[in-house]
C-alpha cells in the first residue's frame, strides 16, 4: 500500500513537471476524475465482461473436466486428441473471429465462446494429468478388489485429481478475464451494451486516455476478483479433500 | 532344481514350475515350484530383484505367469499390504479402511460391523478414525493400511516388505502384532523382508530365494512354538537360527556344504 502511494505520487509529480499532456499520460488525478464521471458506464462495462468471464470459466471447468474424463480411458484417445487440444492454446483468436462472428453474430455468447476457446486448456491438461498419473500401486489395489472402470474413476481417478484441478483453475480463471475482454475486443459489442473490452477500444481511439486508464484499472480489478474467489474456493475444497497444507502438486504434461 | 518340501496335502497357496520373464532375455523367474500350507506363515529373503514381489503379485492374481500354474485351489480371499501404506489422502482413516469393502459390494451393516473390528485389531481409538493419512505417523499409517487388508477377512495375507521404512522398534512391536493377528485368526501369510530377524520372529520357514532366475531356492524351518513374544529375540537359539539364515543369504541361497 506504501508502495503504492509513493507510485502515484511520483507519477503526479512528473506529469505535472514535465507538464505530458493528458492524452498521453494522465496524471492520476486525472484518472480519478475519469473513474468519477464516469462510474455508472465502468460499472455495467465491469458487470458485463465479469458476467462473460464467469459463464465462459464455467463452461470450461465443465467441458474441460468432461474431455479430461474422455481422455483418461483410453490412452489413444488421448494421444490422438491431445493435440487438438493444444489447439485451443496456439489459435490466435484475431484469425478465428470472423470465423465466430459469421457463425454466432457479434454479442455475448460469442464473447462466452471465445473466453471458452481461451480458458479452456489448462483444464484439460491438469486435469487429464490428474486422472492419468496415478501410482501404479494404488491401480494395483483397485485390481486387487476386482474395481471396475466405473469405481477407478469415481473412487481414485477423480478424487485424485481435484488437487491438478484446483491448480488448473486458477490459471484458467486469470485467462478467462483476459479471454472475454479480447472477446469484446473482435466479437463483443453493439452500440447498447458493450464490457470492458470495448471501452478500452473505444476510450483508445478517441484518446480520452484518462478514461482508458480507468478502463484498464478495472479489468484488472476484475481480474484479480475472479483469481482471487477461485483461489479461495479452491484453497477451501483443498482443506476438505485432506491437503492441510493447501499445496498444489506440479502439472507434468499427461502422457 | 529342487522344489521345497510339501507341507500339508492341500497347500493353501502354490506356484508349479511357474516362470517369469518381463523381455524374452531376462527371466525374473523360472521353473519356481512354492507352497504354503494352510495357515502357515511363510516368509520370503533373497537379494534385491530377485523376484520377491514377482512372487506375491503372482499370488494375487496381479500378475500372470509366462509359463506354469498358479493354484489357488481353496480360492481363497486374498489381501496385499504394500511396501509404502497407499493409503487415499481424501479418505479419513475409517473411509479407507472401507475401500475394499465398497468395491466388493458389501452391505453397509455388514461393512460397519467389519471396520469397527478391523479398527479394533490395530488398536485404533475412536479420536484417530476421522483423521486423514497425513496428520498420521508412518506406525499409524502402516497399521492402516494393515487394518484395510483385514477388513475384507482375508484367507490368505500377503505382505510385500511393510515394514521395511519404519524404525526397529516399531517394526518389532509392528511384527508382534502381526503375530497376534495370525494367531488369532489362522490366516496363511506370504511374507517379503529383507530382515532376517523379522523373517526368524514371524515364520514357520524361511525360503530363501536365489540371486539369479534358475537358481535353487532353498529353506529354514523355523520350530519356535506358538504363541511367541517378544521375549523369542533374546533367546540363544534365536540368534543361532538368524545367524543360519544371514550366512545362507550371503552364499546366494546355497545351503552350507557339510
Amino acid at each position: 500500500m506504501g508502495l503504492l502511494l509513493v507510485v502515484l505520487a511520483v507519477w503526479q509529480a512528473s506529469v505535472w513537471w514535465f507538464e505530458w499532456p493528458p492524452f498521453l499520460m494522465p496524471a492520476p488525478s486525472d484518472v480519478a476524475g475519469a473513474v468519477a464521471d464516469d462510474g455508472d458506464r465502468l460499472l455495467v462495462a465491469s458487470l458485463r465482461t465479469g458476467m462473460a468471464a464467469l459463464t465462459g470459466f464455467t463452461a470450461s471447468l465443465v467441458a474441460g473436466v468432461l474431455i479430461a474424463v474422455v481422455f483418461s480411458q483410453s490412452r489413444l484417445v488421448r494421444q490422438s486428441c491431445y493435440p487438438y487440444a493444444i489447439f485451443l492454446q496456439t489459435v490466435p483468436i484475431i484469425a478465428i473471429a470472423p470465423l465466430i462472428i459469421t457463425w454466432f453474430g457479434t454479442g455475448f455468447p460469442s464473447v462466452v465462446l471465445v473466453t471458452l476457446i481461451i480458458s479452456l486448456f489448462p483444464i484439460i491438461a491438469s486435469t487429464t494429468s490428474g486422472l492419468v498419473n496415478i501410482d501404479e500401486d494404488l491401480l494395483e489395489l483397485f485390481r486387487l478388489y476386482r474395481a471396475d472402470r466405473w469405481q477407478v474413476l469415481w473412487k481414485l481417478r477423480l478424487p485424485h485429481a481435484v488437487p491438478y484441478l484446483v491448480t488448473g483453475a486458477r490459471t484458467s480463471s486469470g485467462m478467462a478475464v483476459i479471454g472475454a475482454i479480447v472477446g469484446e475486443f473482435f466479437v463483443g459489442h453493439t452500440t447498447t451494451h458493450y464490457g470492458l473490452g470495448h471501452l478500452v477500444l473505444s476510450t483508445s481511439q478517441h484518446l480520452k486516455t484518462a478514461n482508458l486508464f480507468a478502463a484498464v484499472i478495472a479489468s484488472a480489478l476484475l481480474g484479480i476478483a475472479l483469481f482471487g474467489a477461485v483461489t479461495w474456493i479452491g484453497t477451501f475444497l483443498l482443506s476438505r479433500w485432506g491437503n492441510a497444507g493447501g499445496q498444489t502438486p506440479h502439472v507434468a504434461n499427461p502422457g | 532344481m529342487e522344489s521345497t518340501r510339501t507341507t500339508a496335502t492341500r497347500p493353501a497357496l502354490a506356484l508349479r514350475q511357474v516362470s517369469v520373464a518381463f523381455d524374452p532375455d531376462h527371466g525374473v523367474l523360472e521353473r519356481v515350484d512354492l507352497e504354503v500350507a494352510d495357515g502357515e506363515f511363510v516368509t520370503l529373503v533373497g537379494p534385491s530383484g530377485c523376484g520377491k514381489s514377482t512372487v506375491l503379485r503372482l499370488m494375487a492374481g496381479l500378475l500372470q505367469p509366462t509359463s506354469g500354474q498358479v493354484g489357488l485351489p481353496n480360492e481363497p480371499r486374498i489381501a496385499l499390504v504394500f511396501q509404502e501404506p497407499n493409503l487415499l489422502p481424501w479418505r479419513t482413516v475409517e473411509e479407507n479402511i472401507r475401500l475394499p469393502l465398497e468395491l466388493l459390494g458389501v452391505d453397509s451393516d455388514e461393512s460397519d460391523r467389519r471396520v469397527s473390528k478391523s479398527l479394533e485389531l490395530i488398536g485404533f481409538g475412536s479420536g484417530d478414525v476421522q483423521k486423514r493419512p497425513r496428520e498420521l505417523s508412518g506406525g499409524m499409517r502402516m497399521r492402516v493400511s494393515l487394518a484395510r487388508a483385514l477388513v475384507t477377512e482375508p484367507d490368505v495375507l500377503l505382505l510385500d516388505e511393510p515394514f521395511a521404512a519404519l524404525d526397529d522398534l516399531l517394526r518389532e512391536q509392528l511384527n508382534e502384532e502381526l503375530l497376534a493377528i495370525h494367531s488369532a485368526r489362522g490366516t496363511t501369510a506370504l511374507f517379503v523382508t529383507h530382515n532376517v530377524s523379522e523373517a526368524v520372529f514371524l515364520s514357520d520357514r524361511v525360503v530363501v530365494m536365489p540371486e539369479a532366475a534358475g537358481g535353487n531356492f532353498t529353506e529354514v524351518t523355523v520350530d519356535f512354538p506358538r504363541p511367541r513374544t517378544a521375549s523369542l529375540r533374546a533367546e540363544a537359539a534365536f540368534a543361532e537360527l538368524a545367524g543360519k539364515v544371514s550366512a545362507r543369504l550371503r552364499r546366494g541361497g546355497q545351503e552350507e556344504s557339510s
